[in-house]
């Protein structure tokens, strides 16, 4: 009885195949086929020969994506570890707590429902050298003279240190959310357990929680560090599309495709941005296969 | 023997209060920090020029000090350079484009997905599982990839033109999102727990499968679609790349598009933080009333999903 539903299957699936053809697959196939042309002029649709690697060599050797590269690195090994931990703990102190939970709980969640241009233009002007917020708490501290975080005289070290912590209070919501249902699902008799032995919260923590959770947190830290490795709107929200100061100093990987795809008249710039984000996409596959790996071991189901 | 019971009952219980002291102070400096940002953007919305400008900066104001000149002056009209004539920032325009956008968005992305769900949920065919496999393997790959042969199938199509209408607009901006695996496979796990007693009992009576679906499926699966529905149209909120990249024209972008660089003035270079954090606030709060609406089925689905759509 079940067979005859073939062709019936297929029509139900059909809409969303035919829309992945022409908007996933096809593309997804076209992206290589552009990074081997040479001279590529999309709008003309025109190419003067093909190349195998002569783009991505190109790609290589061009500083500018090699700062990519090193930004994008930086953002995503330590913004994702950070607020993982960050979380965790938050997660556990929800627990423990009897009252007020839904509050927090909601607060905690308002970043994942904003606009990432809003609240990061909402950062740069708390990190504005003379009228943002965290130079007067810093001051009020007592660390005389004023930071330029992000402004014109600012260094690499303190724009990257204001687009961490932006990144960090944006990517918290999700993973508190995501830990604190994987906590309640853990059973009761693990803590009751703990409690008769008497064991310290750390020995809970570290013996009960955080083993139950590792499948969550293996999923999280997978997803966290693609979601990472494609930032780009947190800092077109607080840099602009200067992309930092000097120009160009945050530019991601992700800014590196935008900023060669918009130069449609130049050919050959189409296939560098087809290219780099191919390179994009190796990178978060070599990722996603090592953190698998690495947790195979480690990971309790 | 019962002495010392009460003793350690007593001291459990002090380290009880204290443990949860710190977990409270812990919690409301977390809530502080995620708070801050939503202040410090009303805050500076509601300042004036000369009150911006005061160092160290002020950190509240006397409503009698608020100025509100900030969000009047987004829809003032712009003198000169290439947008004379628009409003600085024409959020209601933008808000229209975003509303339209969204629905149109979302209603094709709720029915093809509720056909596939139930294609990959109730019915068995050749080929289920591979092509499962291979429609979840997508979500690995950067969006970035698409995008660039998205535009040129949109430019292909006639839709990227100097002359382009509003109608086009739309269809470039919503057909290529008319779908996604996401909330399919999402959707197809609420399906699963459909029992099959169910079904069988619908062929007996001679229920066709469309109307099982129509009749039992649907209803059943209702919270989850409701939830698809709400993530989904909340996409639309920060869409960002991809509306700049199709628009010809300023008046048919979405709210995220012209939050950055308007306020800068090109002369002089210096930004208007007033009117810049007057426009981010007006593109934050209907996403606040819109979770505050929906809070419970937001938190619940983005739980139970647990993807970042």
């Amino acid at each position: 009885m079940e067979t005859k539903n073939n062709w019936k299957a297929w029509l139900y699936l059909a809409p969303m195949l035919l829309l992945m053809s022409v908007f996933t697959f096809y593309p997804l196939i076209n992206a290589f086929i552009i990074s081997f042309y040479k001279g590529y002029r999309p709008l003309q649709n025109s190419i003067e020969g093909f190349t195998l690697l002569g783009n991505y060599l190109l790609i290589l050797r061009n500083p500018l994506f090699w700062n990519a590269m090193k930004n994008t690195f930086v953002i995503a090994f330590i913004s994702v570890p950070v607020s993982i931990f960050l979380s965790l703990a938050i997660a556990v102190g929800l627990k423990s707590i009897p009252k007020l939970n839904k509050f927090f709980q909601t607060v905690f969640f308002l970043p994942y429902v904003t606009n990432s241009i809003a609240v990061g233009m909402a950062f740069a002007v708390m990190f504005h050298k003379n009228y943002g917020l965290i130079n007067a708490i810093l001051e009020r501290l007592g660390f005389a003279g004023r930071i330029d975080w992000i402004g014109g005289t600012s260094s690499w070290w303190t724009q990257m240190v204001a687009l961490l912590i932006f990144t960090v209070w944006e990517s918290l919501a999700f993973k508190i959310l995501v830990f604190t249902s994987g906590m309640q699902n853990i059973d009761k008799q693990y803590y009751d357990a703990a409690k008769i032995d008497s064991a310290s919260k750390w020995t809970v923590f570290r013996r009960i929680t955080v083993p139950l959770l590792s499948p969550i947190i293996l999923y999280i830290s997978i997803t966290s560090m693609i979601g990472a490795l494609k930032a780009y709107n947190s800092v077109i929200g607080l840099f602009g599309v200067k992309l930092g100061n000097p120009s160009n100093s945050m530019i991601t990987i992700v800014a590196f495709v935008y900023k060669y795809r918009a130069e449609l008249a130049s050919p050959g710039y189409y296939s560098y941005a087809a290219a780099s984000a191919i390179i994009l996409f190796i990178i978060t596959v070599i990722f996603s296969l090592i953190q698998g790996a690495v947790s195979k071991k480690r990971v309790h189901y | 023997m019962s002495d010392v019971f009460v003793v350690n009952e007593k001291a459990y219980r002090a380290k009880k209060i204290l443990t949860n002291v710190a977990s409270y102070a812990f919690l409301a400096l977390v809530a502080l920090i995620i708070l801050v940002p939503f202040y410090w953007m009303l805050l500076t919305s509601l300042k004036s020029q000369l009150l911006m400008e005061e160092i160290p900066p002020l950190l509240w104001l006397k409503p009698s000090q608020w100025e509100l000149s900030n969000y009047s002056s987004l829809f003032a009209l712009v003198q000169s350079g290439p947008r004379a004539g628009s409003p600085l920032f024409p959020f209601f325009t933008y808000l229209r484009n975003t509303v339209v956008v969204s629905i149109i968005t979302t209603t094709g992305t709720t029915i093809t997905t509720i056909l596939a769900a139930y294609a990959f949920a109730r019915l068995n065919f050749k080929g289920r599982d591979i092509v499962f496999a291979i429609l979840l393997g997508t979500m690995m790959v950067p969006g970035e990839i698409f995008i660039l042969t998205n535009f040129l199938t949109i430019a292909k199509l006639g839709l990227y033109t100097f002359d382009q209408t509003y109608g086009q607009v739309l269809v470039a901006m919503t057909v290529p999102f008319m779908t996604s695996v996401f909330y399919t496979f999402y959707l197809r796990q609420t399906f699963k727990q459909i029992p099959n007693e169910l079904y069988y009992a619908a062929k007996v009576d001679g229920t066709t499968d469309f109307g099982y679906l129509l009749k039992v499926m649907i209803p059943v699966a209702s919270p989850t679609i409701v939830t698809i529905i709400i993530l989904n149209s909340m996409g639309a909120w920060s869409a960002y790349v991809w509306p700049a990249m199709v628009t010809m024209k300023d008046e048919f972008r979405l709210v995220s598009n012209g939050l950055r660089g308007a306020f800068t003035d090109t002369g002089s270079g210096r930004t208007d933080f007033g009117q810049q954090m007057a426009a981010a606030t007006l593109v934050t709060v209907p996403l606040l009333i819109l979770f505050f609406t929906f809070r419970k089925q937001i938190m619940r689905g983005v739980s139970r999903s647990g993807i970042k759509g």
